[in-house]
């Protein structure tokens, strides 16, 4: 049994340096903030900042080393009182818009934005010619 | 000699493609120039008719040919997969000689290449399909369709041997090969990419139909009912493809989410939503005559929708998980094919659809308008979906980096899932053509009743959830009586299948929102590291971690932790390993999952630190619904589905044969 | 009026084909550039990582002169890479500080014993902080500073031969 655990300790170092660093993780990279309401505060910030180093996940669904870190960050500040809109600021000064999934407001994505809006104005209008033939003809 | 075998079909196929192409054009031109010559002139030109005939006539052999050698050409691919010859550069790339035979069969579409493959396949057996069982289109919209078929699959069948062989040689053959990524060697490879496919490609079924009868102009009730089985089928795969492809991400991942609005996951959505519309849009065609031009262009819409998901998914534009190994001369070729295809079609759209609008007229109070408002949101979503997907690239033009991902669409698309449920429950209670607000007000009673049952019992019970799981776990039960109401006052079994299959289908939404809103509103998430002998709880679960041992496996080594669960007097054990592969190296989290009748405990298992374990716990209520909901909505559809093919069967057999298209 | 709807798809269409020629012609750009360039250096204290060499203070960059900040880590392979060029500018008389990311004094000390020691500081950033305070997204990235402070340009990923030339450039500009 011994055996087979050292053989298993020994297949996981070579795994180990594919996995960047030796350290371990941050403290609140895998752990939960003790108040619950702050944890959940937490964890929707973390479902919307995106890791820097991964094909497109979020900070909470990544094993990447930085996204522990910046979710040890994010953990780490609201601990300390801040707010989400703070902390995501924070990182937008550093990294752009880039680092949110959740794209801001400005002359760039108004497009995005009002697009939906545009596309529901336009489809009513489409149908409602559906409607408008019978009214002329009666 | 398999991999040369298999070229060489592949290679007949495409000569098989292209002779069904010019006999298709030929005779349909010939055939519509002799009857508009006759109507101008009156007189009946014999020869040129009976030519027509037999070119149409030969149309329909050669597409079955084409299809069972671009089935050959497969088959050679999974045969070099299988036995695992490493001279071939795809094998070399993509397989291993250790792996289990599933994965290597599986593991012939794990690729770009191979999945090209298995798209032009079932792009040549659902032509060949269509020329076998379709009897009941006039000749020339049917050989107009076969011809629109084998346009679209010379262009991809160009692509695999220009820019996609997957049979390339390499000289010399290496000992083995790379081996298939750790993340793909589950059951879930051999089912989702399949199902996907067949799906993707039925919608080219459906856009061939919309063409054909664009160049003949015969677009009504007699095409619908031809079309709509291959959009009803086809829906009914990727119902199924996209469900599959939900569970597989959640439980392989190892954080417990379903759905991130990933670019390959809107790849899928957005044919899917299209298809929604033409299922619908084309019954009011077929049976109604109305919605003529909605139908057709939601035709050519699923299957654009379908290439452009290819496309994004293939040509490296954006990022994502799933996206396969990138090459920007792929996506040229791709987008070539795209502006070609869909293209060509809006072409024929703004050209033609003049000439066939007619279509009777409704009510605004009516089951045809609820249809247009079931069709105006689905596109409305499905422009949200497309735009969100595609802005980074936009913005990128304008030296801007942006990500839009889940808030975006939670947002934007979210209020319009939620009025289109209303939509839906309200649809199905409305008349043909007309019918009043007030009658619709009184059916609705019962339905809005449940909702605000509902409402009542969440704000008591369950305070503090969020405003959109409230208000989806409100609807879902309003939509659920309102699907079930089309049955009341009716002989159960004398109801035909086609209002069983809406039930069942319209039910199974309601239970999915439900899914996803208590996934969202009630899931409890436990994150610990624990030693040996330690115990932890989450939700009502107490978990004892009771040791840690090693597994082995086929091609993987793991550290497996027992969990032991105990809840009020139960208890039952769970196994979450961390798998070790070699080839290539990686490590993944295989989640050990208990499924409850309420909900499931989902444990991975992570690091160690100091001696003590990483566990990752989540107590996720009713998350089951969320598939099982997809899973009705597709049985609904087949349902619909057999019972259609049984109806137009009865009717054939009555008719006298006339038409004998050979 | 009605006519020209039909057209609207197809005009749609064409739009969204142009956007994605020009996004297959772009270069693949998948670098995040940190947006702290032209901002001032954000404060940060590290400790010393290895024996004998202090550790790294945002204030050790306000001396009047400009020099180069290395976030590297003994684990991180392409900094084996430009350590030669890095010992090149050493040489030219560039001061060259380091951020090590999540390392240990025992790893750090035989990346330098290894591959040779162009730094005169380097700072412990075990938890990523400092490298998040300045917007870096990887391992090996190089800031140049200016002798007030201010950051004034990023080189991400390791330093070839031909970008010696570039950063020594920029320094004299930051001067």
């Amino acid at each position: 049994m011994k055996g087979m655990l050292l053989i298993t300790a020994l297949l996981l170092a070579p795994v180990a340096a594919l996995a960047d660093s030796n350290l371990p993780p941050a403290h609140y990279a895998y752990v939960q903030l003790p108040d619950p309401k702050q944890e959940a505060a937490a964890k929707a910030l973390m479902a919307e900042l995106r890791c820097l180093v991964c094909q497109g996940q979020s900070i909470a669904d990544s094993d990447a080393e930085l996204a522990g870190d910046m979710r040890a960050l994010v953990r780490e500040r609201i601990a300390r009182g801040e707010t989400p809109k703070q902390i995501r600021a924070w990182l937008i000064q550093r990294y752009g818009d880039y680092v949110t999934y959740d794209p801001p407001f400005d002359a760039a994505t108004a497009p995005l934005w009002i697009a939906p809006l545009v596309l529901l104005g336009a489809g009513i209008w489409l149908a409602r010619r559906s409607f408008k033939r019978r009214r002329k003809a009666a | 000699m398999m991999a040369e075998a298999g070229l060489a079909a592949l290679w007949l196929a495409t000569a098989f493609a292209l002779l069904q192409l010019v006999l298709a054009a030929v005779g349909v031109a010939i055939a519509m120039r002799t009857e508009a010559a006759e109507l101008a002139r009156g007189v009946v030109h014999v020869s040129a008719r009976e030519t027509a005939s037999e070119l149409m006539r030969a149309v329909r052999p050669v597409a079955v040919v084409q299809g069972v050698l671009v089935v050959v050409a497969f088959a050679a691919l999974v045969a070099v997969f299988v036995s695992s010859d490493m001279s071939v550069l795809l094998v070399v790339d993509n397989s291993h000689s250790l792996k289990p035979l599933i994965y290597k069969i599986a593991g012939t579409w794990g690729n770009h290449e191979g999945s090209m493959l298995l798209w032009v396949m079932v792009l040549g057996l659902a032509g060949a399909f269509v020329a076998l069982a379709e009897r009941s289109l006039d000749a020339k919209t049917l050989t107009a369709t076969l011809g629109a078929q084998a346009l679209i699959a010379l262009g991809f069948y160009a692509y695999l041997a220009f820019a996609s062989n997957p049979f390339t040689r390499i000289n010399p053959a290496p000992a083995d090969g790379n081996g298939l990524n750790p993340l793909l060697q589950d059951p879930g490879l051999a089912f989702h990419p399949p199902t996907l496919y067949l799906g993707y490609v039925g919608l080219s079924v459906a856009f061939s139909f919309a063409v054909g009868a664009l160049v003949t102009r015969e677009v009504g009730p007699r095409f619908a009912r031809a079309m709509r089985p291959w959009a009803l089928g086809a829906w009914i795969l990727l119902t199924i493809g996209i469900t599959a492809g939900s569970y597989w991400a959640y439980y392989e991942l190892g954080w417990g989410g379903w759905w991130f609005w990933d670019p390959t996951e809107n790849a899928s959505l957005m044919p899917w939503l299209a298809a929604t519309a033409l299922l619908h849009s084309v019954t009011v065609l077929a049976t109604r005559d109305g919605l003529r031009a909605w139908t057709i262009m939601l035709a050519v819409v699923a299957f654009s929708m379908s290439m452009v998901g290819t496309f994004l998914v293939r040509s490296g534009v954006l990022v994502s998980v799933h996206a396969f190994a990138v090459d920007p001369t792929r996506g040229t070729f791709l987008l070539g094919l795209l502006a070609l295809y869909i293209g060509g079609a809006l072409l024929l759209f703004g050209a033609r659809i003049g000439t066939v609008t007619a279509g009777t007229t409704f009510e605004l109070v009516s089951r045809e308008a609820g249809l247009v408002l079931n069709n105006l949101l689905l596109s409305v979503v499905l422009g949200i979906v497309l735009i969100g997907t595609i802005y980074p690239v936009i913005a990128q033009a304008m030296g801007v980096q942006l990500s839009i991902g889940p808030p975006f669409f939670n947002k934007t698309a979210g209020p319009i899932a939620l009025v289109l449920m209303i939509a839906l429950a309200g649809g199905p209670l409305l008349r043909w053509r007309r019918d009043s607000a007030r009658t619709l007000g009184r059916r609705m009673l019962v339905p809005m009743g449940a909702s605000a049952l509902a409402l009542l019992v969440l704000l008591i019970a369950a305070p503090g959830i969020g405003l959109m799981p409230l208000l989806g776990l409100m609807l879902a039960p309003g939509l659920a009586v309102g699907s079930v109401m089309p049955l009341v006052g009716r002989n159960l079994l004398r109801t035909p299948l086609y209002i069983w299959g809406m039930v069942i289908a319209h039910v199974g939404v309601a239970v999915a929102v439900a899914g996803m809103a208590s996934d969202t509103a009630f899931t409890r998430e436990r994150l610990v590291a624990l030693h040996v002998g330690d115990s932890t709880d989450v939700g009502p679960f107490q978990v004892t971690l009771k040791s840690i041992a090693p597994a082995l496996g086929a091609n993987w080594s793991a550290l497996e932790a027992e969990l032991v669960v105990a809840e009020r007097g139960s208890s039952f054990t769970l196994k979450p390993q961390q798998r070790f592969f070699s080839a290539p190296p990686q490590v993944t989290n295989e989640s050990a999952i208990k499924t409850l009748w309420n909900g499931q405990l989902y444990t991975v298992l992570g690091r160690e630190d100091a001696g003590r374990w990483q566990l990752r716990l989540w107590w996720k209520p009713f998350v089951t619904l969320i598939w099982a909901g997809g899973g009705m909505i597709a049985i609904g559809g087949m349902v619909s589905l057999l019972g259609r093919l049984r109806r137009e069967r009865r009717v054939a057999k009555r008719q006298l044969p006339a038409e004998a298209l050979a | 009026m009605k006519r020209w709807l039909l057209w609207v798809p197809l005009v749609l269409f064409v739009a969204a084909t142009a956007v994605a020629i020009y996004a297959l012609r772009q270069p693949q750009d998948r670098l995040i550039r940190s947006r702290m360039v032209g901002q001032p250096l954000p404060a940060f204290d590290l400790p010393a990582l290895v024996p004998g060499k202090p550790g790294l203070s945002s204030r050790d960059f306000t001396t009047g002169k400009p020099k180069l900040l290395n976030v590297m880590a003994s684990w991180c392979v392409p900094c084996i890479a430009e350590a030669p060029q890095l010992m090149r500018l050493r040489q030219a008389g560039v001061e060259v500080d380091a951020i090590a990311i999540r390392d240990t004094p025992e790893d750090a000390q035989t990346f330098l014993t290894r591959n040779g020691d162009p730094y005169l500081r380097m700072g412990s950033d075990t938890k990523s902080a400092v490298q998040l305070a300045l917007g870096s997204s990887g391992v090996p990235e190089t800031f140049v500073v200016d002798g007030h402070g201010k950051i004034v340009g990023q080189h991400i990923g390791d330093i070839h031969d031909d970008d010696v030339e570039a950063l020594l450039a920029a320094l004299a500009r930051a001067r």
